[in-house]
């Protein structure tokens, strides 16, 4: 069976991004740029379908400007087979990103698409969910196990109250969370390999669908800031300024 | 038209973020009915018609509703959705499954973890691990929001006397069954939800030691919490895990112990009233945050503490 996997480009999980000054968006200036964290996962877990003899073969697909290419071969590196970048300009909702993944969907006929449960700069966590309404598929959001059964996969979700596993039918999407697995590091012979691998670019045209704005971004901010704090220097020191300044217990 | 909140329960009672979504959807001004779908969920349809300030509870009362699965649920939501302006949920796990299969099903965005309402069809929301805060404008005529429980105070739970409608539209996708779950046992308040809550990251050493931490929540009615990397480790279970991919938490006092206090973790708690650092290191970036920073080791300090509470 085929699998597709998102994989999205955004800034590095280690750099502190900014509003800029004048507030009409962040500072990404020469910022550090990764795969989304939760994607590497998704890549990673569709690359070990394939070694498990479960998966055929493993696309990667990215939304974006030319530079996403970088994170596509990231995905190659790390065990994908070929790559689509869907070519966009500026910053795409998720609902179009599901519209152009649906689209994507259409073409290759994978039985499992695995994407991030969110990505670290829109911290949206919508865009697999979207996908899956759109495309009529079920859906194991926040996975931490995935196990594909026959005609049916087996997803068990991190839920707020524990855990929660779910049946879906084929075909189905996943989206990540952290403790699914952990993403190895691509070799350089691997990294050597990746730039030779298949890698299709496709407008949103190409896939029918036009690219619609719902949203306007008004202003960025900071957030609030934090009063400085003190330190204490004892146990005793810490409860009775609990008790008498905080009051809070 | 009105705004439809999605209430989250567990058919007998309602989860307490839904009041959060209430007191949200209170400040975007329209008339409020709620949605409980569940399955023998009459109890806390009842729950929902006491919560002041609703207009009536639509019921809809099916096995196929039965544990929130979103392929049903989103279609059944969707299809109410018609007749309202705005579609609400809290950014709980279950929210944030069901909301964004709606919006797409309406075709239209999703505004996702809103923390305060500038107007009618503007919001503000968390990017980047809440290092920035963006304000957002649709053009969508029908909004589809999640909002951050802790950014809105909940309203009462008691005091209204909404009419119960039941819906008696059935939608099953026929793509998803439930096989089982595995739920936190505790007698501690939910982590969300409580008033203290006292974590332990990596520097607990191990899930043992977390056995510190017991005595002093016991003392102070708190929830307790962890870093990613307790719960990497296996220290304690998932549903622990505070920060931008776990929970969020804005408790009066929150204590962080032994934890560094990487970004993504303080995406998670940094809006409590008051924080407290219990670490060993001076330098380590939590101390930035916090209100009351202890240089110690916590192997001393806990059982110290305990003792003088
Ligand atoms: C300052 C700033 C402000 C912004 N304001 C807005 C705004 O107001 N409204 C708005 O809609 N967007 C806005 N964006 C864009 C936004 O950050 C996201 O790029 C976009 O909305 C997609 O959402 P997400 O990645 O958070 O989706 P999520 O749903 O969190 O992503 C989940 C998963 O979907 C997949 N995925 C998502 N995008 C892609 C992609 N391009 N290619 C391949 N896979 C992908 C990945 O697997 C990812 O892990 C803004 C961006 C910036 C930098
Ligand atoms: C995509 C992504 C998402 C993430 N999401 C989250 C999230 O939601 N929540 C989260 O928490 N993290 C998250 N992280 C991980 C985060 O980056 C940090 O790795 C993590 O928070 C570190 O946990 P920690 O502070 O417990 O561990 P460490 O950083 O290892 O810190 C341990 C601390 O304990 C102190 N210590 C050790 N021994 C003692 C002692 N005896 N007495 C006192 N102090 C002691 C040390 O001085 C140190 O400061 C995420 C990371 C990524 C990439």
């Amino acid at each position: 069976m085929k699998v597709l996997v998102a994989v999205k480009r955004v800034v590095d999980y280690n750099v502190k991004v900014r509003a800029k000054a004048d507030g009409s968006d962040v500072d990404l200036n020469n910022v550090k740029m990764s795969i989304n964290p939760f994607c590497e996962i998704a890549v990673e877990e569709a690359v070990r379908l394939k070694e498990a003899g479960v998966a055929t073969e493993v696309i990667a697909v990215s939304i974006g400007d030319k530079a996403c290419q970088e994170q596509i071969r990231t995905a190659l590196a790390l065990g994908a087979d070929r790559g689509i970048q869907v070519e966009t300009e500026g910053a795409v909702e998720p609902l179009v990103v599901a519209k152009l993944l649906k689209g994507v969907v259409e073409k290759e006929e994978p039985q499992l698409v695995i994407l991030g449960k969110q990505s670290i700069d829109g911290d949206n966590n919508q865009t697999g969910q979207m996908l899956g309404a759109l495309a009529g598929m079920p859906q194991g959001t926040f996975a931490s196990v995935v196990k594909v059964d026959g005609d049916r996969v087996q997803v068990t979700r991190e839920v707020d109250g524990g855990l929660q596993t779910v049946s879906l039918t084929l075909p189905a999407i996943v989206t990540t969370d952290l403790r699914l697995n952990e993403p190895r590091y691509a070799s350089l012979p691997n990294i050597m390999k990746a730039k030779k691998k298949q890698l299709d670019v496709y407008t949103p045209a190409d896939l029918g669908v036009e690219v619609t704005k719902h949203l306007t971004l008004v202003k960025v901010e900071p957030p609030a800031e934090r009063q400085a704090g003190i330190k204490v220097e004892s146990v005793d020191e810490l409860v009775d300024k609990l008790k008498n300044e905080a009051k809070v217990i | 038209m009105g705004t439809l909140v999605v209430a989250e329960h567990d058919n007998a009672t309602l989860n307490p973020a839904t009041l959060n979504a209430v007191a949200a959807a209170q400040a975007l001004g329209a008339d409020i009915d709620v949605l409980v779908a569940g399955n023998g969920c009459g109890a806390a349809g009842e729950a929902a018609a006491k919560v002041p300030g609703v207009g009536k509870v639509l019921v809809a009362d099916n096995a196929v509703y039965e544990h929130a699965l979103a392929e049903n649920t989103s279609l059944l939501i969707a299809e109410l959705a018609a007749g309202y302006d705005n579609v609400v949920a809290a950014a709980t796990t279950s929210g944030k499954n069901i909301m964004p299969r709606v919006a797409a099903l309406l075709d239209v965005a999703q505004i996702s973890d809103v923390i305060a309402v500038e107007a009618a069809d503007t919001f503000k929301r968390p990017i980047y691990a809440g290092n920035v805060i963006a304000t957002v404008q649709t053009a969508d005529a029908k909004k589809v929001i999640t909002v951050r429980a802790t950014a809105f105070d909940p309203v009462a739970a008691e005091g209204g006397s909404a009419a119960i409608e039941v819906v008696d539209a059935v939608h099953d996708a026929g793509l998803s069954s439930f096989v089982g779950e595995e739920l936190a046992q505790s007698d501690r308040p939910e982590l969300t939800a409580a008033p203290v809550v006292i974590s332990g990251g990596r520097g607990m050493q191990n899930g043992d030691n977390f056995k510190l931490l017991d005595g002093i929540a016991d003392k102070l009615g708190a929830a307790i919490g962890a870093s990613r990397a307790a719960v990497d480790a296996g220290f304690v279970p998932n549903d622990m895990q505070v920060g931008q991919t776990g929970k969020i938490v804005a408790p009066d006092l929150y204590v962080a112990v032994g934890i560094s206090g990487a970004i993504q973790h303080l995406a998670g708690m940094k809006d409590s009233k008051v924080i407290v650092a219990i670490n060993k290191d001076e330098d380590a970036p939590i101390f930035q945050v916090a209100d009351y920073g202890l240089v110690a080791d916590l192997f001393e300090a806990l059982p110290e503490l305990e003792g003088k509470l």
